[in-house]
């Protein structure tokens, strides 16, 4: 690292960022090697020696006290103090500190403001305030805009120019290309925690996806053209609050047709989630309807909803999806343990049960040990064969799918969007839900793109990606259009937009996941 | 902006906010006890006198006419919060509830048999400080352990443990001080206990708690046998701190006898309340000990000792109750096996009922201690409503308080949680 640097680093999931940078920060001890600072190693042996040393990091969640204030969560740990050995906070001149810091960087938050109040972007801010008020040289900024909205990532990077322009390094851990063409000096790619290689900003993203992944990015999903027949899944007008209470599904309207994969795109946090549970009964709905076949399900409990033909798999595995504790077995049959075979009255049938299991896990190829092997002992593509086998396994006529191939291996990546396929052209109607453009592109007969609670438009496949990308930042062609001179509208969807904030297709913030 | 409106709807609670559901339940109270008690208290006089005999200067009404007239009252304070906003919800909240207990005295004062219709308040007053003062050292216990995350259901076993070791070693060395410093020893013992096995080993606390608490029942009751039963000359009788009056404030009516005129333990108390709410919410060692029981990860990072903090004020906590035990052992009784009597438990509730700070506690623990003493008086003046009825009062408001009927209670959020590094 250099003074005055911003050095990307760039790598898949897993692939060791962070950790690299817990070890940094002194949040982890190193097994072997060391940390050079100015040409003289350094011992870690924590975030203190770290702070000392000049380092500061801004983790990917964030590490504010919630029901502190904003002057409270920056003088954490350095507290200027008066009253000697009483150690009485010296509040006002911790309020300054934080006013001096957002003032000289452009940072613009409220001292007294309370932690849980704010606004993702803001408490971003925060941290950056906590870390050079400790007048930090360096500077990790560790995913940072994962969380972010289009706007507040580009009013992040223009922080991050500042930052620099005042001679602070930054570190800048991500997955999302855009954003490291957009800022970085200086790009080194990790891989399964090796460095593979360092590039320039002016690299093709081809080349740095290449490397990032080691392997061809797109992945293609070999299917026929879907003959999408009758609609089972019509949804209208659905409003529906997320945990805060604050509407995050606003006024939906969706059908999925039999025979067909509607894929839902969009940036993580735009009301997915929301609008799959509450189709699902695990969320109340506020207005609107959600009908399967005809027949109005909404309120409907989770269970009868399961009966009614439904299968599910949840975005969050480890959560939802699987009791990590129970056996492979057990596991399969969660949905329909008292119904027979598997359940009479108030007996389970352990022979049924173990039969099927073993039929399932030879036909959907799950890797392990044994049927009574605990789920949570397998991979996670493994997990996730599971719980496909176990909604494939009923009669379906819907079957939804969220993330289905988070943190999942290529190869049952592969065979769970085979099996997706499989079963939209045994005639179910299928609904995936995923933050990776790319899978939504390979599986989907239709996309529907979600935006701030809303279907923000509905495009074929063969879309462009750059087309979908600004869709997915909440940019339609119409206002596109609206808002370009009449000079430039020609220019269509790719015209540069007049506002600050929305990013052209190369930008940061609607970019996917390579 | 390029983006359509953002679509975030606030929330609204519509008609029923907290504060008017506080009035509708207060109305219906006040509106209750102007009949019922109104209907049930004798046209006799009620008398609250200042002294503790039933001469002197006293506040005097006719029975029923209290009572009807503080239902009233109760039920116009339930009115106005109504129609009024949120900040005045303490106060009017206040002004109701006393108001109704005032119109259920009045009844039950007043239909007490002739000789006994009177109600000495100093002795209330007095009677509600002395039952509330070790719920208020346990208190400050629970606080200490749980705003750094450790949730400490051993209060009882540290309360049990001070109160014996405090009237061992005091009766050993016949020295009040040594008893006392002994005591501390004996709460920290518990409590250090606690520490040892929540912190380092992970075990679940509220688990750990209960298993302390029958510990500390088991080593004392079997030390109380074995020493104090046979030979309670050496071993049980340890010599008490007296009453220190202060000059002037001793004298001030009601309050006087009660506040100025006690022992080291009740001063102890209400500094130590003081000490610990300005530490906590004005010093570094405060600042530090909220983030360690709200989000330990965040301090760590930022250079704050998460384990060595635990420890040592899980330690200090045990230090305070060990002295609490010592209120009794030192100052009022000579130990008895579980003398405590779940005493600890409902410094737990009024640790809750207090929303985990030092003044909040207080206040429960005066609310509690003056149930306590209401209990002893309505038994004593042969009233009809059994007693037990208001030795409930503690458990039935902390219910109430968990179930989020009065403001939002909510825990440290790390509390009850190991924090493991890495």
């Amino acid at each position: 690292m250099e003074p005055g640097e911003i050095h990307a680093l760039l790598g898949e999931n897993g692939a060791g960022k962070s950790t690299l940078m817990n070890v940094l920060y002194g949040l982890y001890q190193p097994d072997e090697g060391e940390i050079l600072v100015d040409g003289k190693p350094l011992k870690l042996k924590g975030p203190s020696d770290a702070i000392a040393a000049g380092i500061g990091m801004v983790h990917q969640h964030f590490m504010l006290v919630p029901v502190f204030t904003v002057a409270e969560n920056v003088m954490l740990g350095a507290e200027q103090v008066k009253g000697g050995i009483a150690g009485f906070l010296d509040r006002r001149r911790a309020r300054r500190e934080v006013a001096e810091v957002s003032e000289r960087y452009n940072l613009r938050v409220d001292p007294d403001g309370v932690i849980e109040d704010l606004p993702v972007g803001i408490q971003q801010r925060v941290e950056i305030v906590k870390a050079l008020t400790r007048d930090v040289d360096l500077l990790i900024l560790d995913e940072p805009t994962a969380v972010l909205t289009p706007q507040e990532t580009e009013e992040l990077l223009t922080v991050m120019r500042s930052l620099k322009a005042a001679g602070k390094s930054i570190v800048f851990i991500t997955h999302k290309l855009g954003e490291v063409k957009a800022i970085a000096d200086r790009i080194t790619v990790i891989r399964r925690g090796k460095t593979v290689g360092t590039a320039s900003p002016t690299a093709s993203r081809d080349e740095l996806a290449a490397l990032m992944v080691g392997r061809s990015v797109r992945l293609t999903v070999d299917k026929q053209p879907a003959t999408p027949g009758r609609p089972v899944l019509e949804v209208a007008g659905l409003v529906v609050d997320d945990d805060r209470q604050i509407r995050a599904v606003d006024g939906v309207d969706l059908t999925v047709h039999a025979g067909e994969v509607l894929g839902v795109a969009g940036v993580q946090g735009n009301g997915q989630t929301e609008l799959i549970e509450a189709i699902m009964g695990l969320r109340p709905t506020l207005a609107g309807t959600v009908t399967l076949d005809g027949q109005p399900v909404h309120g409907w409990p989770t269970k009868k909803v399961l009966r009614a033909g439904v299968g599910y798999v949840p975005e969050d595995r480890s959560v939802d999806g699987l009791v990590k504790e129970f056996s492979v077995a057990e596991n399969l049959v969660l949905d329909i343990y008292d119904r027979p075979p598997f359940g009479r009255g108030l007996a389970l049938k352990p022979d049924a049960i173990a039969k099927s299991a073993r039929e399932r896990i030879e036909q959907f190829d799950v890797r392990t040990s044994s049927a009574n092997a605990e789920v949570g002992t397998l991979s996670g593509g493994n997990q996730q064969k599971v719980i496909v086998a176990r909604e494939l396994s009923r009669p379906l006529k819907l079957f939804i799918a969220a993330q289905p191939t988070r943190g999942v291996d290529v190869g049952s990546i592969e065979f769970i969007h085979s099996q997706v396929i499989r079963e939209r052209d045994v005639g179910t109607a299928v609904m995936v839900v995923s933050s990776e453009l790319d899978e939504v592109i390979g599986l989907a007969d239709r996309i529907a793109v979600m935006y701030r609670g809303r279907i923000i438009g509905i495009v074929g496949p063969d879309t462009p990606r750059e087309e979908i990308g600004l869709l997915m930042a909440g940019i339609t062609p119409d206002t596109a259009d609206a808002r370009a001179t009449p000079a430039t509208a020609t220019d269509g969807p790719a015209g540069e937009p007049g506002g600050t904030a929305a990013p052209a297709p190369e930008g940061p913030g609607n970019e996917d996941e390579a | 902006m390029a983006v359509p409106g953002v679509a975030v709807a606030a929330v609204d609670a519509g008609f029923w906010t907290r504060t008017r559901k506080a009035g509708a339940v207060l109305l219906a109270l006040g509106l209750l006890a102007a009949v019922l008690f109104g209907a049930l208290a004798t046209g006799q006089q009620a008398r609250f006198t200042l002294s503790e005999t039933e001469g002197g200067a006293a506040l005097e009404i006719n029975g029923t006419i209290g009572a009807i007239l503080f239902g009233i009252i109760a039920a116009a304070a339930g009115g106005a919060l109504l129609a009024v906003p949120k900040r005045w919800l303490s106060l009017l909240l206040g002004v109701g509830l006393v108001a109704f207990v005032v119109s259920f005295l009045c009844w039950q004062v007043s239909a007490a048999p002739e000789g006994r219709n009177f109600m000495p308040l100093v002795n209330v007053v007095r009677g509600t400080f002395i039952l509330a003062l070790p719920l208020i050292f346990g208190a400050l216990a629970g606080v200490l352990c749980e705003r750094t995350g450790v949730v400490n259901v051993a209060i009882e076993g540290q309360l049990l443990m001070g109160a014996f070791s405090g009237a061992l070693f005091g009766s050993l060395s016949g020295n009040v001080w040594v008893g006392l410093v002994a005591a501390a020893i004996g709460g920290a013992f518990i409590s250090l206990l606690l520490a040892f096995f929540a912190i380092r080993y992970l075990v679940d606390q509220t688990v750990m708690g209960i298993v302390l608490n029958l510990l500390a029942v088991g080593i004392t009751g079997f030390l109380y046998e074995r020493l104090m039963q046979t030979n309670a000359e050496k071993y049980n009788s340890a010599p008490r701190f007296g009453t220190w009056e202060i000059p002037l404030l001793k004298d001030i009516p009601l309050i006087g006898p009660a506040l100025f005129r006690g022992n080291i333990f009740l001063y102890l108390g209400l500094l130590l309340v003081l000490v610990i709410h300005l530490a906590l919410f004005r010093t570094r060692w405060g600042l530090r000990t909220r983030s360690v029981g709200e989000h330990p990860i965040a301090a760590d990072t930022l250079g704050v000792k998460v384990l060595r903090l635990r420890y040592r004020n899980v330690i200090m906590a045990g230090l305070v109750a060990g002295i609490g035990g010592a209120s009794y052992t030192l100052a009022l009784y000579s130990f008895t096996k579980n003398m405590i009597g779940g005493k600890g438990f409902i410094a737990l509730a009024a640790l809750i009922f207090g929303r985990w700070s030092p003044t909040g506690a207080l206040l429960a623990a005066l609310f509690f201690g003056f149930a306590d003493q209401l209990a002893t008086y309505l038994g004593a003046i042969g009233s009809s409503i059994p007693s037990q009825f208001l030795a409930m009062l503690p458990y039935l408001a902390t219910i109430l308080a968990v179930a989020g009927l009065v403001g939002r209670v909510r825990a440290p959020a790390a509390d009850g949680k190991p924090y493991v590094k890495g």
